[in-house]
């Protein structure tokens, strides 16, 4: 027994390692800046130039710049890099009578593929926009439930981890990286196919959980630390894990090689691109597999007898350890789905894990720690209301509102929307 | 390879303002962690409020220096109170995710544009401790050997350490009262604090304030060493740090936090410097400069991971009298 779970462990290390070292091989030439540029122009509805209105354009890593249009009503902001850019108009700086087409859309996001981008905010009543709101209601609900699925991905792995050993993964969002990373070597820097890659990837991430599962949280778990500590642990591997992803990767944001700018397709009033109708249809396969494992299969069944009572799984004859290793499994495979899903809308970034992290815990706590089906529907709530919340909120605001909304949960239904009623305090 | 430089830097800012800072944190989070077991991973967030509190006040209202750090304090307790108020019922990790969180929806909400008059947007609030420099009794700065600080720095560091050395003394007298021996019962076993007839409810809201207002001078000192309040100063690494300095030096334990964080700000900046000059002289050719300041997190990351792992109570701490069982 040892010598093969041994040679195994040998196994797994072999090819973690060997992702790691093609990702340093792959990352290195693309990993430098190249002097991109958003520019616009604003101009009143009768085709006058605006001077003087004032852009923001920032993006995830932390980069920030101001402009003002100038007499040509023109404005242009040097980026370090291509990626994906958030630009905000600030509306009170437009002259008085003069209003946005659509005056809840003062921020867009561009994703930068050559080296510039030109953004253009119309003013006036203008037929260019002018949505309804239902139609944009539509829209946000839509693109919400598309998140949702992202976030349903990572989520009912970490519920099915932590139901099954106690642990509350603050590394969780780094396997949700990983898994779009390994895409990304895949894809281009071994040339494959989008969807094998993708597949490949996904593979490649049950595995990183099971080895992590092997040479980390099982000998703790031999040595009897407590949940507290193995929480903490987990927040040390996470740090860890994202520098080593940034001192790789860069902290650019990287697109995929194929299917990067799609465009998209109208179906009534919303409008989606075709990746990601196909992106969905795999989240949900993927889901409802899952699920009707941890339901009917022998392993799954175990996995929820486990959850239980791991004693008495135990002295029934269940080989808890074995369960729990495929558990990881299975859940660092979904996170890393869930990962090449996220990436294929913003990129793939080295703290794009961590930035959806407490989102994730946010839906698994809304829908009840611990049980897969809720993480779900947590995660479908909480994507359609982070996407929503943009009708009434700035959308740079929209995961506050979330974070707000899981503190309330616990504050009137700590068990959450499907969880067992029991002491949690 | 210049060693002087290397050890220079590594003493100079070892007891310098990062290492001040860290020890407000740090001791601020001992009273929550190291003696009432309270799962915090959001001090960040008590530091940016004391910060912008103090920057909002002088900066957005025009008001005194002064009544900018009332303002810091007062938000530091507000914050602790919603807080804690819908969590602190609730089991350790749910209030591990929400303390996370709520740090967060601060720098989130802070670094938002459309609260940008209020906050400065990402740039933050800046120059507002002119008031506090004015009373500099410096007459110079202070070059001793290997330490090297300015005029400015040297005014900073000091009032830090005396702020470091009175929030001690708050600590080592809270908990050898019977207030702090209720608090180390909450951490020991809850349900039988709860039966003896305290409110473990109120107590641990107590020590969530308590810790909260220390780490918020540790947000004093932030803000005034440099001028400026910076949202994404007060991200969740700030939090993870200060948690790496305090289990270093050892949790439950009045000087545990302070030695923990010059130990750890010490082999940081020594580790640091010793790298980027390794770089800069060639020593090193596989990684550049940005990537020095990126392997820093490495060492966070693996020393918590080890720490926990091996050494839980640290360099001080006692087994017996941490938060958790260890074996």
């Amino acid at each position: 027994m040892i010598p093969q779970s041994r040679r195994r462990s040998v196994a797994l290390l072999a090819i973690v390692v060997g992702v790691l070292s093609a990702l340093a091989v792959a990352m290195a030439p693309t990993a430098h800046a190249d002097g991109a540029i958003i520019k616009g122009s604003i101009s009143d509805p009768e085709d006058a130039p605006i001077a003087g209105v004032v852009f923001t354009v920032s993006n995830a890593d932390g980069f920030n710049e101001t402009t003002e249009s100038d007499a040509e009503g023109a404005w242009v902001v040097e980026v370090p890099e291509r990626g994906t850019y958030t630009i905000d108009i600030d509306t009170g700086t437009l002259p008085e009578g003069v209003t946005l087409t659509d005056p809840e859309k003062t921020s867009l996001t561009v994703t930068l593929l050559s080296g510039k981008k030109t953004v253009v905010f119309p003013t006036g009543e203008g037929s260019t926009g002018g949505e309804s709101t239902v139609d944009r209601l539509l829209q946000l609900t839509v693109d919400g439930l598309v998140f949702g699925l992202v976030i349903a991905l990572a989520g009912i792995g970490l519920s099915m981890i932590f139901g099954t050993t106690g642990l509350t993964n603050f590394s969780h969002g780094e396997l949700v990286t990983f898994g779009a990373i390994s895409t990304l070597i895949m894809n281009n820097f071994f040339e494959l196919p989008f969807v094998l890659a993708a597949a490949a990837a996904m593979l490649l991430s049950a595995l990183f959980g099971a080895f992590q599962d092997k040479i980390l949280w099982l000998p703790l778990r031999k040595k009897g630390i407590s949940l507290i500590a193995m929480l903490v642990v987990s927040i040390g591997l996470g740090i860890f894990l994202r520098y080593v992803y940034l001192f790789f990767l860069g902290g650019s944001t990287q697109q995929f090689r194929e299917y990067s700018g799609q465009a998209g397709i109208a179906i009534g009033p919303v409008d989606i691109t075709p990746k990601i109708i196909v992106a969905t249809v795999i989240a949900i396969a993927a889901i409802t597999a899952v699920l009707l494992w941890l339901g009917y299969s022998r392993i799954g069944k175990a996995s929820r007898a486990i959850s239980d009572n791991p004693a008495l799984a135990s002295a029934s004859g269940i080989n808890v350890e074995r369960v729990i290793n495929v558990v990881w499994a299975v859940g660092a495979g979904m996170a890393g789905l869930s990962g090449v899903l996220y990436a294929m809308n913003i990129g793939v970034t080295w703290l794009m894990g961590f930035q959806i992290l407490l989102l994730v815990f946010a839906s698994v706590i809304l829908g009840g720690l611990g049980t897969a089906a809720g993480a779900l529907v947590g995660a479908l709530i909480v994507g359609v209301l982070i996407q929503v919340s943009t009708l009434i909120i700035p959308t740079e605001l929209k995961n506050v509102g979330a974070l707000f909304i899981m503190i309330v949960i616990l504050l009137f239904r700590p068990q959450g929307l499907l969880g067992r009623s029991e002491r949690v305090g | 390879m210049d060693f002087n430089l290397i050890i220079s830097q590594a003493i100079t800012q070892g007891i310098g303002v990062q290492a001040v800072i860290f020890a407000l944190a740090a001791i601020g989070l001992n009273v929550h962690f190291g003696y009432t077991g309270l799962l915090n991973f959001g001090q960040a967030g008590f530091l940016a409020v004391g910060a912008y509190g103090l920057g909002v006040t002088v900066t957005t209202l025009g008001l005194s220096f002064w009544l900018g750090l009332v303002v810091g304090l007062g938000a530091a307790v507000v914050f602790a109170l919603l807080l804690g108020i819908p969590t602190l019922r609730l089991r350790a990790d749910y209030l591990a995710i929400v303390t996370i969180a709520a740090a967060e929806i601060i720098r989130l909400t802070a670094r938002s544009v459309t609260l940008r008059d209020v906050f400065g947007g990402s740039d933050g609030i800046n120059r507002f401790a002119n008031e506090f420099y004015a009373l500099n009794p410096f007459d110079s700065g202070l070059a001793l050997g290997p330490i090297n600080f300015s005029r400015n720095d040297l005014f900073v560091v000091v009032v830090g350490w005396i702020l470091v050395a009175v929030a001690c003394l708050i600590v080592f007298l809270s908990m050898r009262a019977p207030w702090g021996r209720v608090l180390k019962g909450i951490r020991e076993d809850e349900d039988a604090v709860r039966s003896l007839g305290k409110n473990v409810y109120s107590y641990k809201l107590q020590a969530l304030v308590l810790g909260g207002v220390l780490g918020c001078l540790g947000g004093f000192v932030f803000a005034v060493s440099s001028q400026s309040v910076q949202p994404d100063n007060y991200g969740t690494d700030l939090t993870f740090f200060a948690w790496a300095a305090l289990i270093l030096g050892g949790a439950a334990r009045v000087f545990g936090p302070v030695l923990g964080s010059i130990i750890f700000w010490f082999l940081l900046v020594l580790f640091d410097v010793a790298l980027s000059e390794a770089v800069r002289s060639g020593l090193i050719t596989f990684i550049d400069g940005t990537q020095v300041g990126q392997i820093r997190f490495w060492i966070l990351g693996l020393s918590l991971m080890l720490l926990m792992i091996f050494r839980p109570q640290g360099i001080l701490g006692d087994k017996r009298e941490l938060a958790f069982d260890v074996k």
